[in-house]
């Protein structure tokens, strides 16, 4: 595919690597903060190609693997409710709950549905006038706009049995509470090339500067990557710290203004709960009070719905690049994608599943003693 | 890409390297026939500058000729516009 293929090109994937090898003298630690880039590094096997002095952690963009095991709960509470119609993005059916996951509501005679896009639930919504459907929101930025145009558009239609879980998450406050962790190693970002493409990067700028870290925003095919590792290592090499764009193909400083405005619009930034890390200040959106009709936690009583963590998994300090899915007792064992214990091994985007998928569990035991000895 | 129009929302079908899909261009109101766009859950959300592509292409491969004659960087071309 066109914009695909080329930045896979093993030739060019070379000679990066030996630019990188060329730059660096002296140990750094990137952060890629999404899901998508991690899932490339792990299935092309970049980290492996990297200059031992380069190492990479994996960020909490991943949507799924975010979404707080309370909201988990309240969609599943929701879902069982007689006269319900649930949709979700596919990724969401899998993750584990406090009890079970939303297959096992499907298997119990739960309409739970999986959506490609939120308009589809509209379709849905008219096609059964007296069901009431409701839709999982979840993600970053990338999918707000999407979400949002859902809503605008069931109140332009007066669509009245409709309604959003929303659970919606956003990048900037994640990476400043990473870097104000007391246990942070992170000294270069390579930014989310998604998340940008929407909203552009301006607000990445006060953070490079007032955390002096670099942050490059990055594509997801691995030439992407590999030069994204360059910019981010080369700063780090001279000692700046700037927001810098790989991704120009896709991604300019003011991003989509269009679905911005919609964001806008419909949401409004709040207080979130991330799994595994906990309640970030102004790290999400809820809906705008004009929206409340279309507000499934209002409508279905389920706020007040908590939940706590299995003690066993670490998905969250994975999440906040403090461990990698080796370091989990669990992982390849009693955890995998079959039978996952946490987020990061649901979803497709999760460390752990990514490190799963690809073979990883196996070389495990072979990587420990030198990891081992990097640390001595 | 082709255009339509569906429950007043602006649609487009989409080839994804053979696959067609339709999508949603509220967001790149001006796509036009045989641009690429870039697609999440449905929608496009951003356009993709060929330009830059093909810039960023040609810098990458030409990469090595340019480390070898030491040539300054990092403001080399392809990436203009880049840090700020």
């Amino acid at each position: 595919m066109k914009y695909v293929d080329e930045y896979r090109d093993h030739a060019v994937a070379q000679k990066l690597i030996a630019e990188i090898k060329r730059t660096v003298t002296r140990p750094w630690v990137l952060m890629e903060v999404c899901g998508g880039q991690t899932h490339s590094i792990v299935k092309y096997g970049l980290d492996c190609l990297l200059p031992k002095e380069v190492e990479l952690v994996h960020g909490p963009g991943c949507p799924v693997c975010v979404t707080p095991l309370e909201m988990i709960d309240r969609a599943h509470v929701i879902s069982r409710k007689p006269g319900v119609i649930f949709c979700s993005f596919g990724d969401m059916l899998r993750v584990p709950g406090s009890n079970g996951d939303l297959f096992q509501v499907k298997a119990e005679g739960g309409d739970v549905r999986i959506v490609y896009s939120p308009l589809d639930c509209l379709r849905i919504a008219q096609a059964n006038p007296n069901k009431n459907v409701v839709f999982f929101a979840i993600g970053f930025e990338t999918t707000a706009p999407a979400n949002a145009m859902a809503v605008w558009q069931a109140r332009a239609q007066n669509i009245r049995n409709f309604s959003v879980l929303v659970s919606h998450v956003i990048v900037p406050p994640s990476i400043t509470g990473i870097l104000q962790s007391p246990y942070n190693r992170v000294q270069a970002f390579l930014g989310p090339g998604h998340v940008c493409a929407v909203m552009g990067y301006r607000e990445y700028e006060p953070i490079a500067s007032r955390y002096r870290v670099p942050i490059v925003i990055t594509g997801f095919e691995p030439l992407d990557l590999l030069e994204g590792t360059l910019k981010a290592v080369r700063q780090l090499e001279q000692g700046r710290a700037e927001v810098e764009n790989q991704y120009v193909r896709a991604v300019d400083q003011r991003g989509n203004e269009a679905a911005q405005k919609m964001i806008v619009r419909v949401f409004a930034i709040a207080d979130r709960s991330w799994r595994g890390i906990g309640i970030i200040p102004k790290s999400g959106y809820k809906l705008n009070y004009e929206f409340r009709d279309y507000d499934a936690e209002r409508i279905f009583e389920v706020a007040n719905i908590q939940a706590r963590e299995p003690a066993v998994c670490i998905s969250g300090q994975v999440l906040k690049g403090l461990k990698k899915p080796p370091d989990c007792p669990a992982f390849g064992g009693e955890c995998t994608p079959q039978t996952p214990l946490g987020a990061t091994m649901v979803s497709a985007e999760g460390a752990c599943a990514a490190y799963y998928n690809y073979g990883r569990h196996l070389i495990a035991v072979e990587t420990a003693p030198q990891s081992a000895e990097a640390k001595a | 890409m082709a255009f339509h129009e569906r429950d007043g929302v602006r649609m487009g079908k989409i080839d994804f390297g053979g696959i067609s899909r339709d999508a949603c261009l509220e967001y790149i109101p001006d796509a036009a026939l045989g641009d690429y766009v870039m697609v999440h859950v449905g929608f496009a959300i951003s356009r993709v500058d060929a330009e830059e592509a093909a810039r960023t292409y040609k810098y990458l491969t030409e990469m090595n000729q340019l480390g070898e004659i030491e040539a300054p960087e990092p403001e080399l071309g392809g990436t203009a516009g880049n840090s700020t």
